[in-house]
């Protein structure tokens, strides 16, 4: 599985890009999160609150409950803020 | 249509090639975004705009096409900037084209709308104590339920 971390996730885990093979039982976006946060303090420092984070899988926006697998290109990043007014 | 890209843009460079391309259309409504000089109360001197390139391509276009199926357009134009950009400097391009100026002016707002809280941008501030992450806001979450389908 490919992760991908930009803005403030990518300074927090120190991580810009990574092949991750997670244990069996991480199927979904919220069970991937949960085993990220014990890889070490920087991940559990950026995924501390998930108010403000969001997920995208294969470039399209994902919610907890979604299906993740190894094949799949997964970002995670803050809520955009390009147009911010 | 859909453009990301580091380097600057011209407005009547863009409204030249819509005009000759189509004969149709009868008015054009342009949105330019600017890179401002303050953050809060704070005065910036730079940004740098970070995107996902690939996801940004395939957002913009999601919004493209839903522009289309909403309203009768000719054409229509999305232009993304990214990276470093100080005051003065244009961002963001948003073209809407249509037989009618009803259906251009409110396609214009509705792309605009739609991009900044859709389009994986962000936003990187440069200012006297540092560089700081901008964090969302829920005013452009607002902007964009406007145009929910009801």
């Amino acid at each position: 599985m490919k992760l991908l971390y930009f803005a403030w996730l990518r300074s927090k885990t120190g991580v810009a890009e990574e092949e991750v093979t997670p244990p069996a039982d991480v199927r979904d976006v919220g069970s991937l999160l949960a085993w990220l946060k014990t890889r070490g303090p920087g991940y559990a420092a950026a995924l501390q609150d998930l108010s403000v984070v969001r997920v995208a899988v294969n470039q399209d926006y994902a919610r907890l409950q979604d299906k993740v697998g190894p094949t799949d290109e997964v970002a995670l990043f803050p809520p955009v803020t390009g147009g911010r007014r | 249509m859909i453009r990301v890209q580091r380097e600057d843009f011209d407005l009547g460079d863009e409204l030249k090639a819509l005009a000759t391309t189509r004969g149709r259309i009868g008015g054009i409504v342009s949105f330019i975004g600017l890179v401002r000089d303050f953050a809060g109360d704070a005065p910036i001197q730079a940004m740098t705009l970070e995107h996902y390139p690939g996801m940004t391509e395939r957002q913009l276009q999601a919004i493209d096409a839903e522009a289309h199926s909403r309203w009768p357009l000719d054409a229509t134009l999305i232009v993304h900037r990214y990276g470093r950009m100080t005051p003065g400097e244009q961002i963001v391009l948003v073209i809407a084209a249509s037989a009618h100026r009803d259906a251009a002016f409110d396609a214009c707002r509705f792309l605009i709308d739609w991009l900044k809280t859709k389009a994986p941008f962000w936003k990187l501030e440069e200012g006297s104590e540092g560089s700081q992450w901008v964090e969302a806001k829920s005013s452009d979450d607002q902007a964009a339920v406007r145009w929910a389908k009801r």
